[in-house]
């Protein structure tokens, strides 16, 4: 591994970063792009795999523009995407609610929230085009929540002091990918955009140094296809999955980040994940994947575990005197609603000392018994009532009786590849949206910034800047007789192969179960440079293990969910490799990301500004060899670099 | 010989269906499985794959991905019942704490024929996409909407637009009605937009659109036994259905005149 150490960043890592004052970069960005001419861009076919709520948008967006747009997701139907499953909400700043929110705020919030790893014009540009987000959806029909007055509700969300959280009861994920997906339809009805499902897109095609299509496999009938374009868009989501247990929906995978990694795109910051404090706990070795509880929960319900270790009383035969509200007492400001990683680290040290609740001793107490005794029974099921009934289906308990018990589970993906003001990789002709990219949140996201973020790069950046390629760039014809598109095509066949030839003794599944055991304990909440060098053992012996001794049965010309199965995660243990690396590298603490050796004396995360105030950019080099390590110096001309704090 | 694993003490007999393809025959396949309260109806299935897998035989194939009965992905009828014997609940939400040990359960999937068997408990569902193709939408380009408060919604109608919209499109009405009718799904994806101010500019073609593309992909009529309403795992009304046979009527109406 060679490592640059200077401080500035890597010619490899252009940001592409606009001059001039901080609120005008993206105004005057946009007005020096290079414009397509309407008329021809109907030459332009651009492809964009996923079908989230980045992927949808910028299909629905670029189609109504006029160019010829290819759209292809693992799934039956692009409104099944994990996007569905976000429950929270959506922020933006609008200030309906008129408590001083404002673009600054929002931008100063994401900023520090993110740890002060993001780079400041993405984030300032995100806050801006917040508040279009929300009346194009509106705009679309999203039916988001009310007041009596006709207007839209709002609320504060994951320690956020302002009200700014835009909401649809529970599912906002669901109604605003169904605005997407409408707008989608349209398109698709209209014959501008060619929908492709059950389509996983296997390798990215390269050619003369510029991402020119794709080769997908057909999970119906098992065939390869090839796809040519002018412009890649990935969508694909995060990489969550890589602990075999997360709040992800089963399929998310980083199968095209990391196809289109080893054809040059550069990874960034894949040790940021990020660790949701308040999901259902596991309840045996066949979990299958953990139940988010959304955070909404967190404004009314109050967090606690016993005083003493291991005491077996029930929560109810415990008085209030022998009871430790650890966040109240640790954050006297915030309270329980302090910022993710501080939740999620905080059970994790409490769990450690043995005061663990349940029959694991991997939970902590979320206590309704104080807001149903203030507002009533009534308020706090209008408040959550569906997401009680979901904790009663999963858990058996009643939490309007028993305090619910939640521990913290891996939610998102902070880290993705790397790209530029633009949404541009490494790769020309490849642009990365959504989760999937590295881009606003730094090392740690805040609540309802995801879905904000998915959203402003589809409807609302990526149909601004993709003529910097398509306009900027001469593009030969390609096709997809061309020797690039058969060697890729040739290279995923052989490695379903190679899949199916295995033929051992263990099931997909087993393996997966254990990389993501190893990458919990070694690179999950808590790391260390022993822990990870450790790790890193462990997952080259499971690589070893996974290759020699993984079974896949069943016809490869059919559906064969076993082979799409084993080559996620085969990509995993690779990946895995890298994630830890880079957790090694990063010898701070930052976020999600919280080294055990650089904490204060009271247990907080402590930055190291001077030495660590990068990206981390990882480039592929050789099968079985150590990537390369380039860094994307940040600088912070808006927002102080301070400690953050939520005493 | 199959090895089995022991997740628990409840013992469950599975009757599941294998089918290779669509034209393909298709039977009920017995497997044995020990179960725990806590596992979900997936999670069962999960373990029955491995064991499977372990001993060299094929897993059936099912639908899932969010298991959190959002995503509409899982979709199989069990015992007779679509998501199963639990109300307002999908598959993926259902727990084994509903069984008892020795108890015989069969696993089949939706039955309809304008959702073709793909593999085992997968159907092609692609029906449901095209309905909504043909107007489930609102057209507006990006960029153009107005503030978002510039259009009061009265609460009342927003919160019945909302309890449209909480369609999860799995399908599951459709394999519960002895027609294989898709009124109740169509008349959701449609009510959202019909109670809401910025669906009404294009109300008569949605109306025609949709429910002329739900006919063509040939699903069955409505004669009213309300089993969808009561398979539903989101509690949509069939108050719905009426909704839209009036405007459907309306629509036919104008376009004639
Ligand atoms: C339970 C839960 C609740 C959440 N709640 C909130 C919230 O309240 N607010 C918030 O802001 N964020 C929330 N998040 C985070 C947020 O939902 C996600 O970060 C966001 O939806 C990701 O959107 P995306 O478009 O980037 O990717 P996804 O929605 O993950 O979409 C990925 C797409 O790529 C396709 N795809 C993937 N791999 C391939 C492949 N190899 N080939 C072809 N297609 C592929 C998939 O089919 C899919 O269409 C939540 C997340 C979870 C897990
Ligand atoms: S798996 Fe998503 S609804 Fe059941």
């Amino acid at each position: 591994m060679t490592i640059a150490d200077s401080q500035s960043s890597s010619p490899r890592l252009d940001s592409k970063v606009p001059g001039g004052p901080m609120d005008q970069r993206w105004s005057n960005h946009k007005f020096d792009l290079k414009l397509v001419n309407p008329s021809n861009r109907r030459k332009f076919d651009v492809i964009v795999v996923g079908t989230g709520l980045a992927g949808g948008s910028a299909a629905a967006t670029l189609a109504e523009m006029g160019y010829n747009v290819k759209s292809f997701c693992i799934h039956d139907s692009p409104r099944r995407a994990h996007s569905i499953a976000a429950q929270g909400g959506i922020n933006a700043a609008k200030n309906y609610k008129g408590d001083g929110d404002s673009v600054h705020r929002l931008f100063y919030d994401t900023v520090k929230g993110g740890d002060y790893r993001s780079r400041e014009s993405n984030v300032h540009r995100l806050a801006e085009v917040s508040v279009d987000i929300i009346d194009q959806c509106v705009a679309q029909g999203v039916p988001f929540a009310r007041e009596y007055g006709g207007l839209l509700d709002n609320r504060s969300f994951g320690g956020a002091q302002v009200s700014r959280t835009f909401y649809a009861r529970g599912q906002t994920g669901q109604q605003l990918l169904l605005g997407a997906y409408g707008a989608m339809n349209r398109m698709i009805h209209a014959g501008r955009i060619d929908s492709y499902t059950k389509r996983e897109m296997v390798d990215l095609v390269v050619v003369n140094g510029v991402a020119r299509g794709i080769i997908v496999r057909n999970l119906v009938t098992g065939e390869y296809e090839r796809h040519a374009a002018h412009a890649v868009l990935m969508c694909t989501g995060g990489y969550g999955n890589a602990f075999f247990l997360s709040t992800n929906a089963k399929n998310s995978n980083v199968t095209a980040a990391w196809r289109a990694h080893k054809r040059g795109a550069f990874f960034a910051n894949p040790c940021y994940t990020q660790i949701h404090p308040t999901c259902i706990p596991r309840s045996g070795d066949y979990q299958s994947k953990l139940t988010l509880m959304s955070e909404s929960l967190r404004n009314d319900g109050r967090v606690w575990v016993p005083e003493k270790e291991g005491d077996p009383r029930a929560p109810q035969d415990i008085p209030e005197s022998e009871r430790d509200y650890y966040l109240e007492r640790k954050y006297p400001s915030f309270g329980n609603l302090v910022p993710r990683d501080v939740a999620s680290r905080n059970a994790k040290t409490v769990c450690d000392e043995g005061r663990g609740v349940g029959p694991t001793g991997e939970a902590v107490y979320l206590d309704f018994g104080d807001a149903i005794r203030r507002d009533g029974k009534e308020t706090i099921a209008s408040r959550y009532g569906n997401l009680f009934e979901m904790y009663e289906r999963i858990t058996g308990d009643n939490p309007y009786e028993v305090p619910m018990r939640i521990f913290p589970a891996v939610h998102y993906t902070m880290g993705g590849l790397w790209v530029d003001y633009n949404l541009e990789s490494t790769i020309p002709g490849l642009f990365v949206l959504g989760e999937a990219n590295f881009s606003d949140h730094g090392a740690n996201r805040l609540g309802a910034s995801a879905l904000m973020q998915g959203l402003a790069d589809g409807y609302f950046v990526i149909p601004a800047t993709i003529a910097s390629h398509l306009a900027g760039r001469k593009l030969e014809a390609v096709s997809v007789n061309d020797d690039a598109f058969k060697e890729a095509e040739a290279k995923a066949r052989e490695r379903a192969d190679l899949l199916l030839a295995c033929n051992g003794n263990r099931s997909v599944d087993s393996l997966h179960r254990e990389l993501g055991n190893t990458v919990w304990n070694y690179c999950g909440m808590e790391r260390t440079a022993e822990g990870l060098q450790e790790g890193i053992l462990k997952v080259r012996e499971l690589r070893a293990e996974f290759w020699s001794n993984v079974k896949v049965n069943g016809d490869p010309n059919h559906v064969n969910q076993d082979l799409e199965k084993a080559g996620r995660v085969a990509d995993f243990m690779e990946f895995a490799e890298v994630m830890f690396n880079d957790a090694l590298v990063r010898d701070e603490s930052c976020g999600g990301h919280f080294r055990a050796e650089h904490q204060t004396e009271e247990g907080e995360a402590r930055r190291d500004d001077e030495n660590y105030a990068h990206v981390s950019a990882w480039e592929f080099t050789e099968e079985q060899k150590l990537p390369t390590e380039h860094r994307e110096q940040l600088t912070f001309e808006e927002v102080k670099l301070t400690t953050r704090s939520y005493k | 010989m199959i090895q089995k694993k022991n997740h628990g003490d409840l013992r469950i007999v599975l009757e599941v269906w294998r089918q290779n393809g669509p034209g393909a025959p298709g039977a009920f396949e017995e497997h044995e499985v020990m179960a725990n309260e806590h596992m979900s109806f997936l999670e069962l299935l999960d373990v029955l794959n491995e064991q499977l897998v372990e001993s060299g035989q094929e897993p059936f194939v099912f639908e899932h991905d969010c298991r959190e009965g959002i995503c509409g992905s899982c979709s199989m009828t069990i015992d007779g019942k679509p998501h199963g014997p639990r109300d307002r609940t999908t598959a993926c939400q259902l727990h084994m704490r509903e069984y008892r040990n020795g108890d015989r359960v069969r696993v089949e999937p939706w039955r309809a024929n304008a959702f073709p068997v793909v593999k085992d408990l997968m159907t092609d569902r692609s029906a449901f996409d095209r309905i909504q193709q043909a107007g489930g939408y609102v057209s507006i380009n990006t960029g153009s909407a107005p503030d978002a408060h510039a259009m009061p919604v009265n609460k009342e109608n927003a919160d019945m637009a909302f309890d449209a919209a909480a369609c999860i499109g799995c399908g599951a009405c459709v394999a519960a009605c002895p027609n294989a009718s898709a009124m109740l799904f169509t008349s959701a994806k449609l009510s959202q937009y019909t109670l809401l101010p910025q669906g009404q500019p294009e109300r008569d073609q949605r109306a025609l659109g949709m429910v002329e593309q739900m006919d063509a992909e040939g699903f069955g009529n409505c004669t009213n036994h309300y089993e969808c309403e009561a398979a539903c795992p989101k509690g949509i009304s069939v108050t719905n259905i009426a909704r839209m046979n009036r405007e459907y009527t309306r629509a036919t109406l104008r376009r004639r005149n």
